[in-house]
């Protein structure tokens, strides 16, 4: 599996300083996870522009932005909720529904489009079953497209995840996709061991 | 000072003066649509953009500050070109259906175009999708409509604090609305209507009852009578193209009568009521804490402002005991008109229809909440705003400026000076403080024409104190004591007193809150469009109505008299109580 190192971003403000997701990579429970929403929030509640980064480190903490957390952060950060939900409805990174996972993005800009982005995403489609913005019965992929992810020279790009994978063909998808399915039977297994 | 010239007539202006405001001084108009006077503005239509000499792209004249030597021209071929462009666009998705609009005849988009001499639009496409929002009581969504200018947001966030819209999504899919584009129902909406007083076209209304209405007269099986605002007599005549400011009372009876009521009464019957119970509430307050050392909510809030209600319900729910618990003039209205007035005329409460009139959009949802059903029936039936009752009386075939005056009928169509300025910023005050310092003192209110000059304008949060000397034998207590108040109008100025209140910084005694800037003068159901000078014109033409009675304190109504020696007893009495008085439901915001 290449693991390239991150690439800059692309015209997505709110991919600029994503939090990574939790590294143990265990499920939490929401009460678990809405008490830590908790402390994040006590440390932005002061800090002037708090509202993006907080919601970027919730979507990583949860996956998703539920409505729960998202009524916490427009309580505890004095905005109101209008403007909490436009903002995360006016950048495509952010995602109110549950994500698998991993989360496919397939570049559709201009260098990757020309080089068979959108004959990936097509493959990408049929390989998962699910259509842009959804996500796998057995929550493991959600599909998403984006907009130049600045690794034009690599072209066509998907990342996963904060993999980039560069030239994809779509012969190539099945072993990448399975990858990752190894990956979490392998983390499956040693948890029960 | 800066000196520019705009198109080649030299003007001179203060630094950080906007293109916008120098040309006005030399009497160039620059046709505007997102700002809002009193706004920071944003800049976000691009219909007032204008060329500057060695600037590259055109500025938007509302948000570009003047600079030395500037050489501003506004009508230069490409400026009139760019304009034309950008309404031009803006018609091409707008979705007016303008011959059956709310706002024919009266919309920006429409009066802007026409001034800009577009005949014909060059652009074709896809148009803004059409959702009519019709959740609440009070205000009406046609997002088809929107033109996306954002005035509404700027208003209800900056002016109110109460920020239910917002744009939602991005691109041609924004949507200027609550969050995740739900119904205004779900979200903390106060129902103030200030959005729909600043919107330039007919994507924010008032929810039209004029036909409920109409079906009511026709009807001629129950007996309808109507009750006017205080703050309607001096914005009707806006309607009908009276200068700001011009008293319509007499002509506004008239034109009701002639509608077909059975009866023309006054919500100023029941801004004196309001008054007698408020300020023995007051006193009975002061009384608890001062003597009986009772842990008694104190300042006492002001309760005639539905949107200011709602407003603690949803944001300061655990300061709900500091709100007077008297009903608002309408609903006290409703109350005793289905009541009182039902069994003088030997009617059951639902054989009466009470119709009202108001300069408010909030009066339409608080005639629905559940408890407003005193009589046994729901109190106030329908609600109009000033707007609508202009609607109607053109419908009629009424002319109105050939109207006579008449009066109002008797017995809830008498009302004192003091109810008049219930239509303004401190008039509640006033009103409450001439009737409580003559209880209190025996004497009348120590000021020049009964007038607190210090709750006077336009000031977002105004204070006064008053010392209460020589008090009657009962009222001992308040010797000597400093009666400290405060008034504020629009929700955001009402926010800072509570802040105020909250963090001891101030110490009140009684607060009179309208949700409104200027108060229900500028309210969001009075006719389009409120500037602060019409605001004071309105304002003005209410002192002169107060000024011009013959009883100018609500305890001097005669009228008010009779109904407790009849029919309530005392103030504060036990069917007042059950009348005249209600309560409030916390809400969640978010």
């Amino acid at each position: 599996m290449s693991n390239e190192p991150s690439t800059s971003p692309g015209d997505d403000p709110a991919t600029a300083t994503a939090a990574p997701a939790c590294p143990c990579g265990q499920a939490r429970s929401e009460e678990e996870l809405l008490a830590r929403l908790d402390e994040v929030l006590a440390e932005y509640v002061h800090v002037p522009g708090a509202l993006i980064p907080v919601l970027q480190i919730t979507q990583a903490m949860f996956g998703y932005l539920p409505e729960t957390a998202l009524r916490k952060i427009s309580k505890a950060l004095d905005k109101p909720y209008s403007e909490v939900a436009g903002v995360v409805g006016f950048y495509s990174f952010f995602t109110t529904v549950p994500r698998g996972k991993h989360l496919v993005r397939v570049c559709l800009g201009t260098a990757c489009y020309v080089r068979g982005g959108k004959e990936v995403l097509a493959a990408l489609k049929h390989a998962l079953g699910i259509e842009v913005g959804e996500t796998t019965g057995d929550r493991m992929f959600s599909l998403d497209v984006g907009r130049c992810f600045g690794a034009c020279g690599l072209a066509p790009v998907i990342m996963i995840d904060d993999d980039v994978h560069q030239r994809v063909r779509p012969a190539k998808l099945a072993r990448i996709l399975d990858g990752y399915r190894r990956d979490e039977a392998r983390h499956d297994n040693g948890e029960d061991a | 000072m800066i000196s520019l010239t705009v198109n080649n007539i030299p003007v001179q202006v203060p630094e950080g003066t906007t293109i916008l405001h120098a040309a006005a001084q030399v009497g160039i108009h620059i046709p505007t649509l997102c700002h809002v006077e009193g706004l920071q503005s944003i800049g976000a239509c691009r219909v007032c953009v204008v060329e500057v000499e060695g600037m590259q792209n055109l500025a938007a004249a509302c948000s570009m500050p003047v600079r030395e030597g500037m050489k501003v021209r506004t009508n230069s071929a490409r400026a009139r070109r760019a304009r034309r462009t950008v309404v031009e666009l803006l018609l091409s998705e707008h979705n007016g259906e303008c011959q059956t609009c709310d706002r024919n005849d009266d919309c920006e988009l429409q009066s802007l175009a026409s001034e800009l001499g577009i005949r014909y639009v060059h652009y074709t496409g896809e148009r803004t999708k059409q959702r009519v929002d019709m959740s609440t009581p009070g205000i009406v969504r046609n997002m088809g409509k929107c033109i996306k200018c954002r005035r509404c947001v700027s208003v209800c966030r900056e002016v109110q604090q109460v920020g239910a819209l917002f744009p939602q999504n991005r691109g041609f899919e924004t949507v200027i609305g609550p969050a995740f584009n739900t119904d205004l129902r779900d979200v903390a909406c106060v129902q103030c209507g200030q959005c729909v007083a600043v919107c330039p076209v007919g994507a924010l209304t008032e929810r039209d009852q004029i036909d409920e209405v109409w079906k009511a007269l026709d009807a001629r099986d129950n007996h309808v009578i109507v009750q006017t605002a205080p703050a309607i007599r001096a914005a009707l005549g806006e309607c009908f193209g009276c200068p700001p400011g011009t008293l319509v009372t007499g002509k506004m009876v008239a034109a009701l009568r002639r509608l077909g009521f059975d009866a023309v009464f006054d919500t100023n019957f029941a801004a004196d009521l309001t008054i007698m119970e408020e300020g023995n509430e007051l006193l009975s307050r002061l009384r608890r804490a001062l003597v009986d050392k009772e842990d008694v909510a104190l300042p006492m809030f002001t309760s005639c402002s539905p949107g200011w209600i709602k407003f603690m319900e949803y944001f300061h729910p655990d300061m709900l005991p500091n709100l007077s618990t008297c009903k608002s003039p309408q609903q006290m209205f409703g109350a005793v008109a289905k009541t009182y007035y039902a069994q003088k005329l030997g009617r059951r409460p639902r054989e009466i229809f009470v119709v009202s009139v108001m300069p408010c959009t909030a009066k339409k949802f608080e005639c629905q909440r559940p408890e407003m059903d005193a009589s046994g029936v729901r109190d106030v039936d329908v609600v109009l705003t000033t707007r609508e009752l202009g609607k109607m009386i053109r419908a009629a075939g009424i002319d109105f400026e050939a109207l006579p005056n008449e009066e109002m009928d008797a017995p809830l169509g008498l009302s004192t000076g003091a109810a008049d300025i219930f239509a303004n910023t401190g008039g509640v005050m006033e009103a409450a403080l001439r009737t409580a310092y003559e209880v209190v003192t025996g004497r009348g209110l120590p000021m020049e024409k009964l007038h607190v000059a210090a709750v006077f304008g336009l000031e977002g949060v105004k204070e006064a104190s008053l010392t209460i000397e020589k008090t009657l034998p009962h009222w001992k207590f308040l010797e000597g004591v400093s009666l400290n108040v405060a008034v504020a109008h629009g929700l955001g100025n009402a926010n800072r007193v509570i802040e105020a209140i909250r963090s001891g910084e101030k110490t009140y005694h009684f607060v009179e809150v309208m949700a409104c800037p200027g108060g229900c003068i500028g309210g969001g159901g009075q006719p389009r469009f409120t500037t602060n000078e019409i605001r004071m014109a309105r304002i003005a033409a209410i002192y002169a109505e107060d000024e011009g009675k013959r009883l100018r304190k609500s305890h001097e109504n005669p009228q008010i008299q009779e109904l407790y020696k009849e029919f309530l007893g005392v103030p504060l009495g036990e069917r007042s109580h059950h009348l005249l008085h209600t309560e409030y439901t916390p809400r969640d915001r978010a």
